[in-house]
């Protein structure tokens, strides 16, 4: 006698191949995944760019208060008297906030397609290469933006810095970071550790993205993020570090 | 060896779905990943039970029809190695391993561990063509292609299309399948004329299909049976920015 057994289909249901795609997207360069990319990786350019010069003037505060409060005036009379005062810096300044506001608009836009991409999570999944810097990148932007309104309160326009507003750059940086609030040199360790990590990542893949970089290129390219990003660090820590420890006065 | 298997169970692309666990027995360390995935379904058919289900063809590594999450890893932690050519050998004797289908929205599953991955045959219909006048096959070398190039381009070529890039992707992104396609004809002489707008029309259709975005995490490379390099990515870029920038 042979047993009849009920079952399901061995192989799978057939499902009809017409399935276009449903989503439709906003057309255009801007529309797409890889042109986000590249203002990403352009606006990010232009950010590494302004941080390279930044954190040159401040190391000035190591050859002194007025040393650094020239160079902070310097930055503002700029191209003067052939411009108005202010002239250089706003425009610094604007081309700054756009940078950071389409780099921001380009990662949720990204990071909202890569969630709509992979609605269901894996039980386990394991990654396989890389590592850290990566897979932590819109955790580290979003630390890194905290950081940043933080920041502008505190030395630009000294909403928090015990110095208040009207006062020299030097003497804001030097009270800010005086030992007793060793809570605020903590804030900037670990946001520019952050910096460094999203760096050590964006240099390299900023190159991919503008599609720079092949197969002969990658190991130099790595090295040099990872270059960058430790002397970055390194030279925005030093005037904090100094001051909380007493180096500088 | 006796394993423990977590499967995920789906009766189709409506249910929920489920990890469901089985004890397998008697396996040998000679058999494939998938021979052992038969001694489990030849119990299951016997029991009365629904038989796991999933894709496989050739199962040499050459059609890219098997593939599936195991242990965390699209093809398995074993590099280089499709699905049907890994190995029991590569498990421990009572080990307890996971399998799960290629997590993506474009791949809706379709039963158990199988997925519909024909947004791959769309982006290929797209532009993964050259346009060429037919007729008798021209001789081998009656276009010289430099070596280096001819290499690069066959490298690129033995992408299966199997779509692990896309299950290791954090992103869900299809860019290194993309850019194989891309790169495999437009390093060679005769993908030239279509060159940047082949380019433009496969990523558009990568992104239309609902795939994310690459953010070079080098996942897809890591688990890529073939291999296929990250640079394939950077020449796809280059030749969109292009196809944009005209
Ligand atoms: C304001 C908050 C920020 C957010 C939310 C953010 C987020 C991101 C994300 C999600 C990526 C893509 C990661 C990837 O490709 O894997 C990225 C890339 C990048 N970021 Fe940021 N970031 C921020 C600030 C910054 C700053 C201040 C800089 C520069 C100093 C910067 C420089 C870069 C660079 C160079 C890239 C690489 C672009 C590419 O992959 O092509 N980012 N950022
Ligand atoms: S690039 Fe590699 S992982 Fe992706 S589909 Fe092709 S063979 Fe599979
Ligand atoms: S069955 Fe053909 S590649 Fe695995």
């Amino acid at each position: 006698m042979t047993a009849t057994i009920e079952r399901g289909s061995a192989t799978a249901p057939v499902n009809s191949p017409k399935k276009a795609p449903a989503r439709k997207r906003p057309g255009g360069f801007l529309g797409s995944s890889n042109g986000k990319k590249v203002v990403m990786a352009v606006t990010g350019a232009v950010m590494v760019l302004f941080l390279v010069a930044h954190m040159l003037g401040n190391l000035k505060i190591f050859f002194g208060r007025d040393s650094f409060n020239e160079y902070a005036h310097a930055l503002r009379t700029l191209l003067e008297p052939i411009a108005p005062y202010r002239t250089l810096l706003t425009i610094l300044e604007i081309v700054l906030v756009v940078s950071v506001v389409m780099h921001m608009w380009a990662a949720i836009s990204l990071s909202r397609r890569a969630s709509h991409a992979r609605p269901v999570k894996y039980v386990a999944k394991k990654s396989q290469a890389n590592g850290y810097a990566t897979h932590i990148m819109r955790f580290g932007g979003v630390t890194i933006l905290l950081f940043l309104i933080w920041h502008l309160l505190d030395l630009t326009f000294g909403v928090v810095n015990p110095e208040g507003v009207n006062s020299a750059p030097a003497d804001r940086m030097i009270s800010g970071f005086d030992a007793s609030r060793w809570w605020v040199t903590l804030i900037y360790v670990v946001a520019v550790v952050m910096v460094g990590l999203h760096l050590r990542h964006g240099v390299w893949s900023a190159f991919q993205t503008l599609g720079w970089a092949n197969r002969n290129r990658y190991r130099a390219l790595r090295v040099t993020a990872a270059a960058l990003s430790l002397v970055l660090v390194v030279g925005f820590l030093a005037p904090p570090l100094a001051i909380t420890f007493g180096v500088i006065k | 060896m006796n394993l423990t298997l977590k499967v995920w169970r789906q009766s189709g692309p409506s249910d929920k779905g489920r990890m469901v666990t089985y004890h397998v027995e008697d396996v040998s360390p000679d058999m494939s990943f998938l021979e052992m995935l038969d001694v489990l379904n030849e119990r299951l058919i016997l029991e009365g039970d629904d038989p796991v289900a999933f894709d496989h063809d050739c199962r040499e590594g050459i059609c890219g029809m098997c593939g599936m999450v195991i242990n965390g890893v699209a093809h398995g932690e074993q590099r280089a190695t499709t699905t049907c050519q890994l190995h029991m050998r590569h498990f421990e004797d009572g080990a307890t391993i996971t399998i799960e289908p290629w997590r993506a929205a474009p791949f809706p599953v379709v039963k158990d561990l199988v997925v519909d991955r024909s947004a791959f045959d769309r982006i290929i219909q797209a532009g993964g063509f050259v346009s060429v006048p037919a007729g008798s096959a021209p001789d081998a070398h009656s276009i010289p292609v430099r070596k280096e190039d001819a290499d690069a381009a066959f490298d690129a070529a033995t992408c299966i299309g199997c779509g692990a890039c896309v299950a290791a992707c954090p992103n869900g992104s299809a860019s290194l399948f993309t850019a194989a396609k891309i790169t495999h004809l437009s390093l060679l002489p005769q993908g030239q004329p279509e060159r940047l707008s082949r380019a433009k029309a496969m990523v558009d259709q990568m992104d239309a299909e609902g795939f994310g975005g690459c953010t070079n995490t080098g996942e897809c490379t890591a688990v890529c049976p073939k291999g296929i390099p990250l640079d394939a990515i950077a020449q796809m870029n280059s030749d969109y920015l292009k196809a944009n920038s005209k």
